[in-house]
């Protein structure tokens, strides 16, 4: 902060009237005083236009999730007033004739979803109980800890890629051993499959740091009743963490129902409803990506976005349950 | 009798442990596939020429991933100019107003920008630029890529902040310092570890981001550095190439890949590294 006494250049500065009496032996102070007013009055204006400033910046991302709403719900206007609700249930999507039915990515989306948690949960619930209960600290849980998040930083198109490569052969001799119809090897299941890897993380640290906040006194009761480790992790860890360790999969569910770039390379992108798990398929976000560049009519794209709004609502949704599970649990 | 069953529970009790033990270590077979995978795919291919020259058409050797790699960089650096200041603002708005209605609206539109799937926040850009501007552009992908690094920021902002002894800020409140100052001279300074480890975790989000760029970026296989055209970035290119039927084209996205990993994990690292001294520090 500046020191009072330090030189301004005061000369100019009229003293303001009433609060001082300017003699000749005061004016020197009067002018310094006046100075020194002037100069807490901007600092009250920097701090009000900071101020402010803080206030528009949270009022911007409000701003900006309502436009993404509103401009997904404007732009898909078109196909739901031509489409109504049959748009979801319609099972044939062909552009060429004009015809969208969005039933194949419902399912697409949905069963790759729900089959990649089934496969994942087992794992991540693993990788929680491990580093929550069995061993918190020391090097060889850090490592764990760190390859678990690392799972969830290398980017999608990575795994993609990677499981078109290494997963989809691998899938396809899987298929023709089990005596698979077509075994193509692209398709839900390794979109399942590749889905899984990547959703272990949100699953397993959410649930890591909820066993952790189990208070010790009960487990330590528990302990003291005889039971073994085991005992005390079904009964006491558990139950005790359950819709924290629900949110978690909540969560990863989420992101297995956005998630993108990784799917679109794996599952086939065939608009055909998927007749068991080893088809091929296209969910909402695949088709979105494969088709949105293509989209030459208003309704096709307005189809498309019809499918991104509704991604939108569920992931929010889901979110939004996930985050109040959390907060209670939390706050409890 | 009695013995017996002390010994099949204990008994129980260490093959679950060791279930638990063998399912956690199984998580990260994948990874290590996965990375050794791309790491032997890929280091043959890179090299100087591999960094520095344009990817050539299917049928000639050679070609790199410079327009790429360019790409990427210009689009973080733009997405970053965008992001960081309203995200850092954003936070210290969520921090210091705890309880009013705003803070709430304000922090549930962030909790679910966080969620949002990244093709939806590509749909978006394309009607808010792409489409009014006319063409695909780097700056559309950029402000797309700003919008999925707004969150992170904001968010570990807010966490950093309010993780602050409320002493501090009173101590130069009662110097009569006004509240920017107190912001920008204390507050912030303090939690600079926390809010960077924020910055550098969203920017190693985007690195790898695909979806968005999709119907923004659009791709270009020529070097570009004008953010008003079509821009290839790292995960487009391995995205198009990877996808594509040519083996040439493929082993280019291998090396894509390598670069793209030892990229996004050298800044998760670096990351590690800052948060872990923030805890030192508090």
């Amino acid at each position: 902060m500046d020191t009072p006494f330090a030189p301004t250049s005061t000369a100019a500065a009229p003293a303001p009237a009433g609060i001082l009496h300017p003699g000749p032996a005061s004016a020197h102070l009067a002018a310094r005083a006046a100075a020194r007013i002037r100069r807490s009055f901007r600092q009250i204006r920097t701090e009000n236009v900071f101020r402010n400033a803080l206030v528009i910046t949270g009022l911007l991302l409000v701003v900006l999730v309502l436009g993404i709403f509103l401009t997904l719900v404007v732009q898909s206007l078109p196909s739901i007033r031509l489409l109504g609700l049959k748009f979801l249930w319609g099972k044939t999507w062909n552009p060429v004739k004009n015809v969208y039915g969005a039933f194949p990515f419902l399912v697409g989306t949905l069963l790759s979803s729900f089959l990649a948690l089934l496969i994942s949960i087992p794992f991540s619930m693993a990788v929680a109980v491990f580093l929550g209960e069995y061993q918190p600290n020391g090097w060889f849980s850090n490592l764990l800890k760190n390859a678990v998040e690392l799972i969830a930083a290398v980017p999608s198109v990575i795994y993609g890629f990677w499981a078109l490569a290494v997963l989809v052969p691998l899938v396809r001799r899987f298929e023709t051993r089990i005596g698979v119809e077509q075994p193509l090897g692209v398709g839900v299941f390794s979109a399942s499959l590749i889905l899984a890897v990547m959703i272990i993380p949100y699953a397993a640290s959410l649930g890591r740091s909820m066993i952790r906040m189990v208070p010790s006194p009960l487990k330590e009761a528990a302990y003291g009743l005889g039971a073994t480790r085991w005992e005390v992790i079904r009964s006491v860890v558990l139950p005790y963490t359950r819709s924290g360790l629900f949110a978690g999969i909540l969560l990863s569910l989420g992101r297995a129902l956005g998630e993108t770039m990784a799917v679109t390379m794996v599952i086939g992108n065939t608009s055909i409803l998927p007749k068991n798990i080893f088809a091929p398929g296209n969910t909402m976000a695949s088709v979105i990506a494969n088709e949105f560049t293509e989209a030459d009519k208003t309704v096709y794209l307005s189809a498309l976005i019809e499918l991104g709004l509704a991604l939108f609502l569920v992931t929010v949704v889901i979110n939004m349950i996930g985050k109040k599970i959390i907060d209670r649990f939390t706050n409890e | 009798m009695n013995n017996n069953h002390v010994k099949y529970r204990i008994g129980k009790s260490r093959g679950f442990q060791v279930l638990t033990i063998v399912l956690a270590f199984a998580c990260v077979i994948p990874l290590i596939a996965i990375l050794l995978f791309i790491i032997r795919e890929g280091i043959s291919r890179i090299n100087w020429h591999f960094l520095v020259n344009i990817p050539k058409p299917v049928g000639e050797v050679g070609g790199g991933i410079a327009n790429a790699l360019l790409g990427s960089v210009i689009m973080i650096v733009m997405a970053s100019v965008m992001a960081i200041p309203v995200g850092i603002m954003g936070g210290i708005y969520l921090s210091e107003n705890k309880k009013s209605r705003l803070a709430y609206w304000c922090r549930l539109s962030v909790d679910i920008l966080q969620g949002v799937p990244s093709i939806v926040i590509g749909i978006i850009a394309y009607f808010w630029l792409v489409r009014p501007l006319g063409s695909f552009s780097a700056f559309s992908g950029s402000v797309a890529l700003a919008i999925m690094m707004l969150p992170i920021i904001v968010r570990s902002t807010e966490e950093t902040l309010k993780m602050l002894p409320d002493s501090l800020k009173e101590a130069a409140f009662a110097l009569g310092m006004p509240i920017h100052r107190v912001i920008f001279k204390v507050v912030v300074p303090v939690g600079i570890s926390g809010i960077l480890s924020g910055v550098m975790l969203s920017v190693a989000r985007i690195t790898g981001e695909t979806a968005p760029l999709l119907f923004t970026a659009f791709g270009n296989p020529y070097l570009s550095g004008d953010p008003s055209k079509p821009m290839h970035s790292l995960p487009l290119m391995i995205f198009n190439y990877a996808t594509s039927p040519y083996k040439d084209w493929h082993d280019l996205a291998w090396g894509a890949s390598l670069v793209l990993l030892l990229w996004v994990l050298f800044l998760n690292i670096f990351t590690k590294l800052i948060t872990r001294k923030w805890k030192v520090q508090l």
